[in-house]
């Protein structure tokens, strides 16, 4: 396996990881409001009058 | 108790429904980790070369699912909001507030990735085509379904407003679905139909493997999502606080 050759997509690298990079940035950073909104609510159901 | 069927009905409750989602959402959690890992391998090591995109082609496996999921999210989305707004059904309408960012999230991503493909393929970032543009009013649909949602202080207002909202764009799903037909456009026609498939089998299956993963990955960040609403929006319920202690 030629690692550069597989990471140049034939040219195409930019447009290929580019694609795959939004992606998983995106559904990370979902993944990621979700447990700060876990912290939020966890910090409001604590404190009394919430 | 043992007639071996399962009552649905108990599940509409928020109360019943809270602890057994919190069940489910480990194990959709895994598949998805298991089927993107499988996914990507066979579409990275096993499909080969495409013989007249090269490996731009290779967006496809992502760009593909994540425009299905667009709209197959939009669909369920529109059909919770109908059904919390018809039966009042509050949970319904939870689980359509839920799918909304999801919806949003993977349409955005069928755009982007559509961009960086239509550069290579086309030469263009971007064409005021039928199919490109119906997705961009799914994006706006999805835009205007939380904005209106979130400018409603009172839930079930929001619910009910969002349900119309839902509704009335469901007519521009099909119209996504269709446009390549309907239209002379720039972007390629269905690769899988009934019929047919125009695709070698390992590509494919790491598109059918990623769709399985994006599905999966919905499922488990709309139960943990409708976990929260419920929690913010029954806040006052008895059940609710030993539900959250247990899980």
């Amino acid at each position: 396996m030629n690692w550069s050759k597989f990471f140049s997509m034939g040219g195409y690298a930019l447009y290929v990881w580019g694609s795959y990079g939004v992606t998983f940035v995106l559904l990370g950073g979902e993944v990621l409001m979700l447990l700060k909104r876990k912290r939020d609510l966890a910090k409001r159901e604590s404190s009394p009058g919430a | 108790m043992s007639s071996g069927r399962i009552n649905w009905y108990k599940y509409a409750a928020p109360a019943n429904f809270y602890p057994l989602a919190g069940k489910m959402i480990p194990w959709f959690a895994l598949l998805t980790a298991l089927l993107f890992i499988v996914g990507l391998y066979v579409g990275f090591f096993v499909a080969p070369t495409d013989f007249q995109q090269g490996e731009a082609y290779r967006i496809i496996f992502i760009h593909v699912p994540a425009a299905w999921m667009g709209m197959f999210l939009y669909v369920l989305m529109a059909i919770y909001a109908g059904i919390g707004w018809a039966f009042n059904a509050r949970l319904a309408s939870m689980m359509a507030t839920a799918i909304s960012t999801t919806g949003a999230i993977f349409t955005f991503i069928s755009l982007v990735t559509g961009s960086l493909w239509g550069r290579p393929a086309w030469g263009v970032w971007w064409v005021w085509d039928a199919r490109l543009t119906s997705t961009l009013i799914l994006m706006f649909l999805y835009i205007g379904f939380i904005s209106l949602q979130s400018s409603i202080d009172d839930p079930r207002r929001a619910d009910r407003a969002g349900a119309v909202l839902a509704l009335v764009g469901l007519i521009n799903v099909p119209i996504i679905y269709f446009s390549v037909q309907w239209w002379n456009s720039l972007h390629q026609g269905a690769t899988i139909t009934a019929k047919s498939f125009k695709m070698a089998p390992s590509m494919l299956a790491s598109m059918l493997i990623l769709l399985a993963a994006c599905w999966m990955y919905s499922i488990a960040v709309v139960l943990v999502r409708v976990r929260y609403i419920i929690r913010e929006r029954e806040h006052e319920a008895p059940w609710l606080a030993e539900a959250v202690a247990l899980s």
